[in-house]
């Protein structure tokens, strides 16, 4: 295994996961991989690593809005479409 | 959510019509995630539920003047970024640090009977969608503790899910150096989460 392979393939791993190399680029990679188990684990681990930010942006909660709150919201919007129509 | 999820052309030409059901679909919509994006920019749970009203208040008082429906996103998180700077606080975003591609290689073992790179077991993540509150709270320490230039694209990237073109919008910076910054940044953050998945109870 050649060692300087191995970071070529380490610079280009975003580019790789998010199927944004040249074909070819991708090609001389995937061999490079069929034939390095260090580089396969590390780029399962830097897969799962970036599933992990995914699965967490789709876990979140807030609070309820308070009510207060949600009736600024909407006298913004109801200002803002007066605005508009008056502007028309 | 009631009803079907509307993409955000469809909700941003509703919100302009002056649609009640199309108001209400928007502050669910994005309430959660507003409020989850500042928390992880400005590492504050008080800062958080703020910039997320600001954003929303922002969005509703302004929406008028954003030309391109298709840019919805991106205009909200670039109001929900801005937010974020005006509360900026020394503590929290510390000084630039450039990390270079060899700090962030695993180590390699050789002593005899091991060789190879030193990595945790990944493989024993659990699969399903909801991550147990351990392991959401290590990733948000982990994604907090990435310098601002990459937390910036990281959490553009790949928790909110942007574009490459939309995230360069949002932060001001080319395409290319959106790029750049998220392949450090997740390089840093799997850094990161390999040290807690090997040290701290990783055992999942």
């Amino acid at each position: 295994m050649n060692e300087s392979d191995c970071g070529r393939v380490f610079a280009l791993l975003s580019e790789y996961l998010d199927q944004e190399l040249a074909p070819a680029t991708c090609e001389e990679l995937e061999e490079h991989l069929g034939g390095c188990p260090e580089c396969i684990q590390f780029v399962q681990s830097l897969k799962r690593s970036v599933q992990l930010c995914r699965q967490y942006g789709e876990c979140r909660t807030a609070p309820p809005i308070d009510p207060e709150v949600m009736a600024g919201f909407r006298r913004a919007y109801q200002e803002m479409l007066a605005r508009r129509r008056s502007s028309q | 959510m009631p009803g079907e999820a509307k993409s955000d052309v469809q909700l941003a030409l509703e919100l302009l019509k002056g649609n009640e059901e199309a108001f209400t679909q928007f502050v669910n919509a994005f309430h959660a995630r507003l409020s989850q994006y500042s928390f992880l920019m400005c590492g504050q749970k008080e800062d958080a539920e703020e910039v997320a009203q600001e954003t929303l208040l922002k969005v509703f008082e302004s929406i008028d003047q954003l030309r391109d429906p298709n840019r919805l996103k991106a205009w909200v998180f670039r109001i929900a970024k801005n937010e974020c700077f005006m509360k900026r606080r020394k503590s929290v975003f510390a000084p630039k640090i450039e990390l270079s591609l060899d700090d962030l290689r695993p180590k390699r073992v050789n002593d005899g009977e091991v060789h190879g790179i030193q990595i945790a077991d990944w493989t024993a993540l659990p699969e399903n969608l909801l991550l147990d509150s351990e392991l959401q709270n290590a990733l948000a320490r982990s994604i907090r503790e990435l310098s601002e230039i990459y937390r910036s694209v990281v959490l553009l990237r790949d928790v909110e899910e942007l574009t490459t073109e939309e995230t360069a919008e949002v932060l001001d910076i080319s395409p290319d150096a959106v790029k750049t910054r998220l392949h450090r940044g997740r390089l840093a953050l799997r850094q990161h989460m390999d040290l807690y998945l090997r040290t701290a109870k990783g055992g999942h």
